[in-house]
């Protein structure tokens, strides 16, 4: 096996992590994107502002306020603590937490671009045939706008992967539970095992590089449909 | 144009400034080695103005690696000697390897009295996280292993432990409260700051290898007398007092 068991251990972490903050981003950033695309309240600018954050900021910023916020003093830490679950930095929700507001970019602008897409007419065809508004973004937004959700998905998935800065930063590097394969590959050059790093590194290029031929090969057809 | 021009003065501005000092080195030195050295560092500058030195912090084993791809490091104060020697082996340091302390390792709290700890109060359910240095690259992490394993305790707190980069994201763990206990110097658990912050328990040297420290001047150092005058200022009496103070064993003292 070209992989250790902890490489593997590793890779199957960064794949639940991925997963699950995926899935939450859909529930999440589908009405933050909806909302984007159709409001023209004076908030747009802000909350979009807010979401792209992540863009631009270093991983650092992010990470040293959610290591403060989410310990045992800070406001995120006081809630989990009084709900039972305990401080989060160090477990794998306290990295599903962190990649939330880290990918959410990465979910909120391609689904906020084909809504925008969309344009207000169909909606309102369907409005004129009785549709209520939830009814009308069930049956006709979410259908008209699956190219965007399937771009989005792929793009959070694939930058939740990408993660490194800030799980190194409140993840306190416990294997299977926040030793994620970019922090595993971190440490096999830190302690000189380049042949380990070399194979793990080598798993997630081919990864990242067949996600993005995925993406690109699919968009053509997309619009052609 | 004008745009360009404006570009243009600033990037040079920037590059005459750069090119000012007399004499610059870059020192990498072991995470532990932190508070101790800033104020070594403002004594040395007394001793030699106009000089620029500038201090990299981090795990001994980052720097190690760093310095094998070519980080522009003069000197390497390591937390284990096993680094340099390797280094020199490899040709990118030059002997000699010359020990500038011993460390010790202490279980430190900012939220209990660690003052009345041993090792056997780790395994209190109270404590659900335990700090320490990644024992994959820095040599205090692998002397706390060594020392948890002297004793029987590592496999049963495996579950607790939380690893930090170096011994300063170590602290800090402990520092924000997400870790009730950490494994670290005596070095830091001494500094002014922290020391009023929370109390220690020392772990006994008998159970973990020496923490044997060491400073090489690196191939790329060799050529800067201010390289070889920040090290020899390392065995200076101000230095020596400085070191005290932080905790160290000092090499050729009795323990």
């Amino acid at each position: 096996m070209l992989l250790s068991e902890s490489d593997i251990q590793a890779i199957w972490l960064t794949l639940r992590l991925s997963t699950v903050v995926t899935g939450i981003l859909l529930l999440v950033g589908t009405p933050i994107a909806w909302w984007l695309a159709r409001t023209g309240s004076l908030l747009k600018g802000p909350l979009g502002a807010l979401v792209a954050l992540p863009l631009v900021l270093p991983p650092s910023v992010l990470g040293f306020y959610l290591l403060l916020a989410m310990g045992p003093n800070g406001p995120v830490g006081k809630l989990t603590t009084a709900l039972g679950l305990g401080p989060l930095p160090f477990t794998f929700w306290g990295l599903v937490f962190a990649s939330v507001f880290y990918s959410m970019p990465f979910m909120v602008q391609p689904l906020q671009n084909a809504f925008e897409s969309i344009g207000p007419g169909p909606l309102q065809v369907a409005a004129s045939l009785g549709a209520s508004p939830l009814d009308a973004f069930f049956s006709v937004a979410l259908p008209l706008a699956k190219p965007g959700f399937i771009t989005a998905s792929i793009m959070t998935f694939a930058h939740t992967v990408g993660e490194f800065g800030v799980v190194l930063m409140i993840g306190g590097n416990i294997p299977g539970v926040t030793r994620v394969a970019s922090v595993q590959i971190y440490d096999h050059v830190e302690a000189l095992e380049y042949l380990q790093a070399h194979r793990l590194s080598a798993v997630l290029l081919i990864f990242s590089f067949l996600v993005l031929l995925t993406l690109y090969a699919w968009r053509p057809n997309a619009k052609k449909g | 144009m004008k745009l360009l021009k404006l570009c243009i003065v600033i990037c040079s501005l920037l590059l005459c400034s750069t090119a000012a000092h007399a004499e610059k080195i870059t020192v990498a030195a072991a995470a532990d080695m932190k508070f101790a050295m800033e104020e070594i560092l403002v004594a040395f500058k007394k001793a030699h103005p106009g000089n620029e030195v500038q201090i990299i912090y981090g795990s001994s084993g980052k720097a190690h690696t760093q310095i094998q791809q070519g980080a522009p490091y003069d000197i390497f104060f390591s937390a284990d000697v096993a680094f340099p020697e390797h280094l020199v082996k490899k040709g990118m340091a030059v002997p000699p390897i010359r020990p500038y302390a011993i460390g010790r390792i202490t279980l430190w709290s900012t939220t209990q009295d660690a003052s009345n700890m041993t090792l056997e109060s780790l395994t209190d359910p109270k404590i659900t996280r335990i700090a320490l240095p990644n024992p994959a690259h820095a040599p205090y992490g692998k002397r706390a292993e060594e020392s948890l394993r002297a004793v029987g305790l590592w496999d049963r707190l495996k579950p607790k432990f939380v690893f930090g980069e170096d011994m300063i994201q170590t602290t800090q763990f402990v520092q924000t409260g997400n870790a009730q206990v950490g494994i670290i110097s005596l070095s830091f658990a001494l500094n002014p700051v922290l020391s009023k912050m929370g109390s220690y328990y020392l772990i006994s040297d008998k159970l973990h290898h020496p923490l044997d420290q060491a400073y090489v001047i690196t191939k790329l150092g060799s050529g800067k007398p201010l390289a070889k005058a920040f090290g020899d200022y390392m065995s200076s009496k101000a230095v020596r007092a400085i070191m005290i103070k932080y905790g160290f064993v000092l090499p050729g003292d009795v323990k």
